[in-house]
């Protein structure tokens, strides 16, 4: 029998609300089944197991706050579970989605889960009006993320069946002065570390990328376009193809070590409209073919998007890819997301004259940043890295 | 579909993407992307969408064509006429 506790997501996480309980006592889970989701400053996480065996009780009821390390069910291991010693509710939950469960498209639907279980009778509940108010309720994730930001306390609204985003007020009025909202308070905290504890160092250079859009434009001529690439997904792919050969640019800092990872999950900026952003990984960005990181990279983006993550790319990230995508400015240099201990950031790309082969000729160019970590590695390095992400994208083949 | 329904189509699928944005409130006359503030996976999610919709191809090469509101309404309406 082992805990399955609060997991921390992040350097940046001390509590999380547990909002689904999507395995009923009894039933057998997988390494790697999501059993729980949980709601945080970023947004509702999807909770993996991590061995196999059967569920043997929830300790904690929906909608419970607790501390990251807290005990909050009981995993049996080996075979069947004994039959429960306390009586259960017929069906006390219902069918709970494939973990792999398309979400809806539409933002503002409410979470696709029918997460919507009955409070088990026999679990402790402490609020019972809370509770069952957790227990029918639906919340949008928008309305989630509005409520996370700004502080708004959901149970003033009632009973409602569907607490949506017009439910809500509107945010503050920037002008007045207001307190940080728990996504800025996040960000703040990670990067105050970061700022404190490394010694970033900088490098900058160019990549050319007319052959890489050349690249992107014949294979996507004959793609539907749910088939299509973006340059993005070069992007990750390079910069995961590098940090497998330069190990010290990714894996984790802890601990006055550094801990190199084998896999490149490669965590990806990413704005949230309404503010904010969040940094979730790209796992195994170096394995798989383009098309395959692209449906991933897609998946991720469109979770993302609906305020819907799993837990380990949150908290997995090795290194982390900041791009302003095509309409951005054309320079970033980023912060380096301890415990990582290197950003890699790339500008919005423009036409520039370049000398190619003794003539001047119209390309496309980006401009490309390191920031890492002096404790790991050094310039000299760093260049290699940085020089092997631009070969890379100059042979967009080698992806 | 009509050339009313289209519309009504496309402000509903940006609304998907954009939520927050009143489209109402936009100049529908310059560059989509900035006017609603969507990148280029959100783009590709759009032309899935549309493309779905309207069974049309939406190629890469005619994106040239799709670049403010206005000049997509007039694609889709072109191509579904």
């Amino acid at each position: 029998m082992s805990q399955f506790v609060m997991p921390s997501l992040g350097a940046d996480m001390e509590d999380g609300k547990l909002v689904e309980q999507l395995i009923a006592p009894g039933e057998p889970v997988t390494r790697g089944d999501i059993i729980a989701a949980v709601e945080t400053q970023k947004g509702v996480i999807e909770i993996e197991v991590f061995e196999d065996g059967f569920l043997d009780q929830w300790l904690v009821p929906l909608g419970t706050t607790v501390a990251v390390g807290t005990p909050i069910a009981l995993i049996r291991s080996g075979d069947a579970p004994d039959p429960p010693d306390i009586p259960q509710p017929t069906d006390p939950f219902p069918a709970p989605p494939p973990p792999e469960a398309p979400q809806p498209a539409e933002p503002d639907q409410p979470p696709v889960s029918p997460e919507d279980p009955q409070l088990p009778p026999e679990q402790p509940a402490e609020t019972p009006d809370e509770l069952a108010r957790v227990a029918r309720q639906r919340i949008t994730p928008a309305a989630r993320r509005r409520a996370a930001q700004t502080g708004f306390d959901l149970s003033s609204l009632g009973d409602k069946d569907t607490i949506s985003l017009g439910d809500l007020p509107d945010a503050p009025d920037n002008a007045a002065p207001k307190p940080l909202s728990a996504m800025r308070q996040a960000i703040s905290a990670a990067m105050t570390r970061s700022k404190r504890e490394i010694p970033h160092y900088y490098l900058a250079d160019t990549i050319d990328l007319t052959a890489a859009e050349s690249f992107i434009a014949v294979r996507n001529a004959d793609l539907a376009p749910d088939a299509r690439l973006v340059m993005g997904a070069l992007y990750v792919r390079a910069v995961a193809c590098a940090a497998q050969s330069f190990p010290e640019f990714n894996g984790s800092f802890d601990n006055d070590s550094f801990t190199p990872s084998t896999a490149v999950h490669v965590g990806m900026a990413i704005n949230l409209r309404g503010g904010g952003l969040v940094a979730p990984a790209l796992l195994d960005a170096a394995t798989g073919d383009l098309a395959d990181l692209m449906g991933r990279l897609r998946d991720l983006v469109g979770r993302v998007r609906e305020g819907r993550f799993r837990a380990r790319e949150l908290s997995d990230p090795t290194i982390t890819l900041t791009s302003l995508g095509d309409r951005g400015v054309s320079e970033i240099t980023g912060v380096i997301f301890p415990p990582q201990v290197a950003i890699v950031g790339i500008g919005a790309a423009d036409w520039h004259p370049r000398v190619v082969d003794g003539q001047v000729a119209a390309r496309r160019v980006a401009h490309v940043t390191l920031a890492a970590d002096h404790r790991v590695s050094d310039g000299h390095r760093g260049a290699r890295f940085l020089r092997s992400i631009i070969d890379h994208l100059q042979h967009p083949e080698t992806l | 579909m009509t050339a009313k329904d289209i519309r009504a189509m496309l402000t509903a699928q940006l609304g998907r993407i954009a939520p927050d944005i009143d489209t109402s409130r936009i100049d529908p006359t310059l560059e989509l992307r900035e006017e609603f503030d969507i990148d280029s996976i959100d783009f590709l999610t759009l032309i899935t969408a549309l493309g779905k919709e309207l069974s049309l191809d939406m190629p890469e090469a005619d994106y040239g064509q799709m670049r403010s509101f206005d000049d997509l309404l007039a694609y889709l309406q072109a191509r579904t006429a």
